[in-house]
């Protein structure tokens, strides 16, 4: 029963016309994620006419072509700034907007601080394997220290970008974080997002075995889907945590749950108000 | 007919207005701010939306969203942001998205001199994306002209489906002069093209044989039950990402046939006294009123001078440079930069005819620079 409702979702939302297989390497946690999309549109009952799915550059970039809505795969960083017109020109769209932890954190680091600020109701879904996959796995904001990458063959010395605290402390309406282990729990926050109305991230934490995985010798997809499984907890679990305990912890859960006016339904204000000022 | 003192970008976002435009997205600099204030109070006004992003790079990326979502949509900026824009200039080029960049040129390079008049980033309008792609970029000398080469430059983007760079100088852009308001039933606007197939045929980037839409598929707006794909990889018809070499080279051909089969409709000039002249003075923009000024000044003078100015500056007029210039030995071309369309000039009618008269100091050039280097000229000649 359940396969065959997955497979009427691949005839409903894949598009049969593009060629398969995808570029994404066999053990990726991109199509994971993908799948959390899809059964989360499928799930809300939205109509394909009106959603539409932005993409920057990298893997993740990739994500949009495979899939039967308006798609639109933009330059590397501006992913959110090209979603934004498009919102506010089209503000019932369901604008889903999704980027590569690079992608959304290091060129487009700008532009996602201002999304969330803005709170312009975007869904955010950034998988984050804290590297630069399809350049060969250089360091990307989300890198943990000490690690080796392609550009740090010493070990990386710089900190961590925490992206689902950064969007909570930026202004978004609806934060959480989840892995491409805890498939229903991302499903849930990627609904959530879809259908919350001001700006919402998720972070789907993933992983690259095919270049972090090989450098640092971490074993191969399963081994990384397993680390990701024995590491992470949820929000609760890490309040009773001591700061040691706390270390290379992934923290799951909803971190900003806030209802601030969306940015598109406040500029409907403000036609109002010059129009009768004009008039 | 109602007519006001007003600026050259208070012209520009005006024209904007009338020209269809629901959609801005800017960021701060001078000399090309008051485009933006403007349109932030004149679009709610209208229905439209006005949004300040955090950049140059969001602003671009913002227009070319709003377009995709069927809204005309404009940026404007100078120097600084038009090299930050470059990146998604071509995007546009690409995914052939309309849209309409105005580049209120300021003194360069960097930093430069904010408000000082300069015409440096023409070479820039051109050429300042990777990779070949075609493009037009539109050059006005006065308040009045700028308003009506706006609405010229939206009409472009539409009916070629192309981004239109409105190159406007710091000395247009502040300049006031009386502006006297169009009746704007009598302005043709280009409407963005429909396409007549059902959804599952419709491709967007569809080579077309023949028809209305020859060279230009029509885009439709997301949202309107066409599905589609758009990227900035090469693609096929469909939009889908291509490697192949015969999905490529018939993409590329046909955006560059798209403008250069229509240079009738896209070359815009405007020439005096050429027929009996012993020299010809081309000029645009901003410098082309102190060459206007010089013209009249030396045939008082008693010599034949001829004027050919260029509203379109890309594509570059070489036929019209070329048949204006065939039998003559003088052509002098002033410009506020160190050099660069008389580049193009130099290369239509060989550099021996060629006089330059260049400023880049942050200064206007004067009409009698311009005249002295007519005399000069025909002293030697």
């Amino acid at each position: 029963m359940k396969q065959q409702s997955e497979s009427r979702m691949h005839q409903r939302y894949l598009r049969h016309s593009k060629k398969f297989p995808n570029v994404w390497c066999a053990g990726c946690g991109i199509g994971i994620v993908l799948g959390t999309i899809i059964r989360a549109v499928d799930d809300l009952g939205l109509d394909k006419n009106d959603v539409a799915m932005i993409s920057g550059i990298g893997c993740t970039g990739r994500m949009p072509v495979y899939v039967d809505f308006n798609t639109m795969h933009t330059t590397h960083g501006r992913a959110l700034a090209f979603a934004t017109g498009l919102k506010l020109v089209k503000p019932g769209m369901k604008v889903i907007v999704v980027m590569g932890d690079g992608d959304a954190l290091a060129i487009g680091g700008n532009h996602f601080i201002h999304a969330a600020r803005r709170n312009i109701g975007l869904a955010a879904i950034v998988v984050n394997n804290a590297a630069y996959g399809m350049t060969g796995g250089q360091h990307s904001p989300t890198t943990p220290s000490s690690v080796k990458t392609a550009t740090t063959p010493y070990g990386h010395i710089e900190q961590q970008f925490p992206i689902a605290e950064l969007a909570a402390t930026a202004g978004a309406s609806f934060v959480a974080r989840s892995t491409v282990y805890h498939v229903r729990e991302l499903e849930s926050y990627v609904a959530q997002a879809i259908s919350k109305e001001g700006f919402a991230l998720v972070e789907a934490v993933s992983y690259c075995h095919t270049t972090l995985g090989r450098i640092n010798r971490w074993g191969t997809a399963s081994d990384m889907m397993r680390h990701i499984k024995a590491h992470s907890v949820t929000l609760t679990q890490v309040e009773a945590m001591s700061e040691d305990e706390k270390r290379g912890k992934i923290v799951r859960g909803i971190f900003a749950e806030r209802d601030i006016p969306e940015y598109t339904k406040r500029y409907d204000e403000i036609i109002a108000m010059a129009q009768q000022e004009a008039a | 007919m109602t007519a006001r003192l007003m600026q050259g970008d208070e012209a520009c976002a005006e024209g904007a207005i009338a020209a269809g435009c629901r959609f801005f997205a800017g960021y701060p600099i001078t000399p090309a701010t008051e485009i933006a204030e403007v349109l932030s109070r004149r679009l709610p006004q209208v229905g439209g939306k006005f949004i300040q992003m955090e950049d140059e790079l969001a602003s671009i990326a913002a227009i070319i969203g709003a377009s995709v979502g069927g809204a005309k949509a404009m940026t404007a900026t100078s120097g600084p942001g038009f090299s930050l824009m470059q990146e998604n200039i071509g995007y546009a080029a690409m995914t052939e998205v309309p849209c309409v960049i105005v580049d209120v040129q300021r003194l360069g390079p960097s930093t430069g001199r904010p408000t000082s008049p300069s015409q440096g980033d023409v070479m820039q309008a051109r050429w300042g994306t990777h990779g070949d792609h075609p493009i037009i970029a539109l050059a006005p000398s006065s308040v009045r002209e700028t308003f009506d080469l706006t609405v010229q430059a939206f009409n472009f983007a539409e009916r070629y489906r192309t981004p239109v760079i409105l190159l406007m100088d710091e000395l247009v852009g502040h300049m006031r002069e009386r502006m006297e308001y169009p009746d704007p039933s009598t302005l043709d606007l280009e409407k963005r093209s429909d396409t007549r197939v059902p959804p599952e045929w419709y491709k967007p980037f569809e080579n077309l044989p023949e028809g209305p839409n020859v060279n230009v598929p029509p885009l439709v707006p997301f949202g309107e039950g066409y599905r589609y794909h758009l990227t900035g990889l090469h693609h096929d018809e469909r939009g889908y990402p291509t490697d192949r070499p015969d999905e490529i080279k018939p993409w590329l051909e046909r955006i560059f046939r798209k403008i250069e089969r229509s240079l009738s409709d896209i070359l815009l000039y405007e020439s005096e006294g050429i027929e009996n002249a012993d020299t010809l003075v081309i000029a645009y923009g901003g410098a082309a009123r102190a060459s206007r000024h010089a013209v009249k000044e030396s045939r008082e003078r008693g010599r034949r001078v001829g004027f050919l100015r260029l509203k379109t500056v890309w594509p570059f007029a070489e036929e019209v440079v070329e048949h204006a210039a065939s039998r003559l030995h003088n052509v002098v071309v002033p410009e506020l930069n160190r050099g660069q369309l008389v580049l193009e000039v130099e290369r239509v009618v060989g550099r021996h005819k060629v006089r330059r008269v260049n400023r880049a100091d942050g200064e206007m050039i004067r009409p009698g620079e311009i005249v002295a280097a007519i005399e000069d000229l025909e002293r030697a000649a």
